[in-house]
């Protein structure tokens, strides 16, 4: 008896639906993280569907593969992008930023940052509490007991930017990956004078120009007293980073140096590669020696560990 | 029965060590560190520049805005250096560093401390001078006085309350300012009856304070329309909310002001800063800031000239105890531990309190186990326990919805809490992130 009724009803307020949008829907990654700026992916496969051209829209999470199949479902093309990735602008790890007091209020990162400073001299670098590993839907950010700091799982992330909305001081940045997953950035965020950047933390960036003048591509500008790499200039030559005085410059995914010293001591060598792990990420940090060796009685290079580990 | 507000509260002891403690004037100190954002609202357009030389009184920034005020140099000397210093906000804000030379005050501000009772300027003159002269509410919140005295068109200003009733435990500057300079605070009282236009004044005082209630209770016959209200001792009856209720028993709206039922509610302290600015043309330089504490060799109540550090006033009432946790800018309720303690004295800094090491850290956070004593204790009639679950897992519309706005940030629900949990704390950064809401609602 209801049938009919239920049938009229269907018919009668039927609303129309582009049959594409479900066709865009399927092919879409499904994780609803709002990477692309719609709210989750059925917002962003009608987005897809109503724009003339898929310049503006990306979906970080499926990257170039799911952009091309999209294009493939409207008969559009789509714009090839280099897949970015977040990195952690700060550096100050437990024992390089030292405790001037100690935090014991609720941990979230918010509240920390809208009570004071932080536990540490700098007042712009990460808090430690975690909000952006809780933030993260597909598990890329850990946090390292040792440093303090949250580290990226370059194959897990995503680039969907929900860490860069969360984090209260703003020290994540989506940079492109980069050749090989090569790539240089300045992990520093403070914006006071270097002086007073030195007394809070020992690796922040000083603003003292000197990569801003290695630099052959005019990639690094400084502001605020605090330098920064332009992913689009920089080339990846490494020069800027051996002549930064407090190693605030970070080279990932590179072999390490090759030593110009003849006589360097293998264990020099070998400790200048700080391995960063964490349940499955790994992300290798080539730095150059804090101190340099001075001693000439040490043995030579053992020439294997100049290959790249990767 | 004594006057109360009806809804929650707490009754936290009240270790009032420093109420006997008469007022010292504290030594004018070496070097003053003045911050230009001391109130709520902009912060101030700094006036001088490195190596000028200021004297005592001299304006040394100005107001950036409506809500704003004037900063003066509370030294005479030279203006060492413009740099931003960790002030007690916890953050690195820009600081006027001026060396004392001498004290050399200002012309025409009157160091006279006889009482001048006749009040020769005019309403508007009035609001002027205040804002002239930097006044801000000295009760903590810091906002500036002058627009508390305007009274907008429209609103009708029916009774001023005066805010003696200084609820939170330790802190004893009130109190002993009170007792020390009544007739001031008479004064003062007619100061700002004739600015609002208002006929009817009453000071809220604490039922602890019997002795304050005495001598203003005594003067009170030959100063016309001014009464005084003994008030159960209750934690948060000096809220302007909860006090509203408890002496004209009438409830400010949710989200509305004071105004809105006719009652305006100045501190005592403010009070008095009013009176020296009108009849002494004295700016706001100076304040009376309690420092207590258990262990403390001798809790005080200091006279202090603004920008002086806040280890230099620990130094002079026994130096810091061996079994401090935590120094306190503010009373153990409301106040905030200092990470730094060259932090300087600011127009807000009511009190300086040292927590031992055993009161002073958290306990381990438990699970809610739904007792409802958060929901009982607060006195704006919350639901402290839900607004904590949906801040917490990022629900705002509901967190606005169940009125996390009108949370007066108390803190009876943590103080009360068996299972130690930091309500107020994520509260707070719910009320944060709603505010930012309404604001980006309202501009678009």
């Amino acid at each position: 008896m209801w049938l009919p009724i239920l049938y009229f009803v269907a018919q009668k307020f039927k609303v129309y639906e582009d049959p594409r949008i479900d066709e865009v829907d399927e092919v879409l990654p499904g994780a609803n993280c709002g990477g692309c700026g719609y709210p989750g992916c059925r917002g962003f496969a009608e987005a897809c569907v109503k724009s003339e051209d898929l310049g503006n829209l990306y979906c970080p999470v499926g990257g170039n593969d799911c952009m091309s199949s999209v294009a493939k479902v409207l008969g559009r093309t789509a714009v090839e992008k280099e897949p970015d990735v977040a990195v952690l602008l700060c550096n100050g790890a437990c024992s390089l930023r030292p405790n001037t007091n100690k935090y014991d209020g609720a941990g979230s990162c918010t509240i920390a940052h809208n009570l004071y400073g932080g536990e540490t001299g700098c007042q712009y670098g990460c808090l430690g509490l975690g909000d952006c590993v809780r933030v993260c839907d597909f598990d890329a950010l850990h946090m390292d007991t040792e440093t303090g700091l949250p580290v990226v799982d370059e194959e897990k992330c995503t680039a969907c930017g929900a860490c860069v909305k969360e984090c209260p001081r703003n020290l994540f940045e989506l940079r492109p990956k980069g050749k090989k997953g090569r790539r240089i950035y300045v992990a520093c965020s403070n914006k006071d004078k270097g002086s007073a950047k030195k007394i809070g933390c020992d690796v922040a960036c000083i603003g003292c120009r000197k990569c801003e003048k290695e630099c052959a591509f005019d990639a690094i500008t400084i502001e605020n007293f605090n330098a920064y790499i332009d992913p689009q200039k920089c080339k990846l030559c490494r020069k800027c980073a051996p002549v930064c005085p407090t190693n605030a410059i970070h080279e990932i995914n590179f072999p390490p140096r090759k030593v110009k010293v003849e006589k360097e001591p293998a264990l020099a060598e070998t400790s200048s590669t700080t391995s960063v792990q964490s349940e499955g990420a790994t992300e290798v940090v080539a730095r150059k020696p804090r101190v340099k060796p001075e001693s000439t009685d040490a043995p030579k290079p053992d020439p294997s560990s100049e290959n790249n580990p990767s | 029965m004594l006057k109360t507000f009806p809804k929650g509260g707490v009754h936290p002891p009240e270790n009032k060590l420093s109420a006997q403690a008469a007022i010292e004037v504290f030594p004018i100190p070496p070097q003053v560190v003045i911050p230009i954002a001391q109130h709520i609202g902009a912060p101030s357009t700094i006036l001088v520049k490195r190596g000028d030389m200021v004297k005592t009184g001299q304006i040394i920034a100005k107001t950036s805005g409506f809500v704003s005020a004037n900063i003066h140099s509370s030294v005479s000397g030279k203006v060492s250096k413009i740099e931003d210093v960790v002030d007690s906000s916890g953050y690195k804000r820009p600081c006027v560093i001026i060396d004392t030379e001498g004290d050399e005050w200002e012309e025409g501000i009157s160091r006279d401390a006889s009482l001048n009772s006749s009040i020769a300027l005019e309403p508007k003159e009035i609001i002027e001078r205040v804002l002239e002269k930097g006044i801000v509410g000295m009760g903590g919140a810091t906002f500036p006085s002058h627009i508390k005295l305007n009274v907008p068109s429209g609103k009708k200003a029916e009774y001023l309350i005066i805010n003696g009733v200084e609820c939170e435990p330790y802190l004893t500057s009130d109190h002993r300012v009170m007792l020390e300079q009544p007739e001031q605070l008479m004064v003062g009282i007619q100061i700002i009856m004739k600015a609002l236009g208002v006929s009817k004044a009453i000071i809220g005082i604490e039922n602890n304070k019997p002795d304050a209630i005495e001598t203003l209770n005594k003067l009170a016959p030959s100063y016309p329309g001014v009464s005084v209200e003994a008030l159960k001792v209750q934690y948060p009856q000096g809220g302007e909310k909860q006090l509203i209720k408890a002496t004209i028993n009438r409830e400010v709206p949710s989200g509305g002001l004071p105004i809105d039922v006719g009652a305006v509610v100045h501190n005592v302290g403010t009070a008095i800063a009013i009176y020296e600015a009108v009849q002494k043309n004295k700016p706001l330089i100076e304040r009376v800031v309690t420092v207590t504490g258990k262990s403390l060799a001798k809790p005080s109540n200091f006279l202090v000239r603004i920008g002086t550090p806040i280890s230099s006033l620990i130094e002079a009432a026994g130096g810091l105890p061996e079994d401090t946790g935590k120094v306190i800018n503010g009373g153990p309720m409301m106040g905030k531990a200092l990470s730094n303690l060259d932090v300087p004295v600011t127009k807000g800094t009511s009190g300086v309190l040292i927590i031992r090491e055993e009161e002073a850290s958290r306990k381990e956070i438990a699970p809610c186990i739904r007792c409802a004593r958060c929901t009982h204790v607060c006195p704006m009639g919350l639901e402290p326990y839900l607004l904590m679950t949906v801040s917490k897992n990022s629900i705002w519309e509901k967190a606005e919805k169940n009125d996390i706005m009108d949370c007066i940030e108390c803190g009876s629900c943590s103080y009360e809490c068996p299972a130690n949990r930091p309500l107020l704390d994520y509260i707070r950064l719910g009320k944060s992130k709603v505010s930012q809401i309404i604001r980006s609602r309202r501009q678009s």
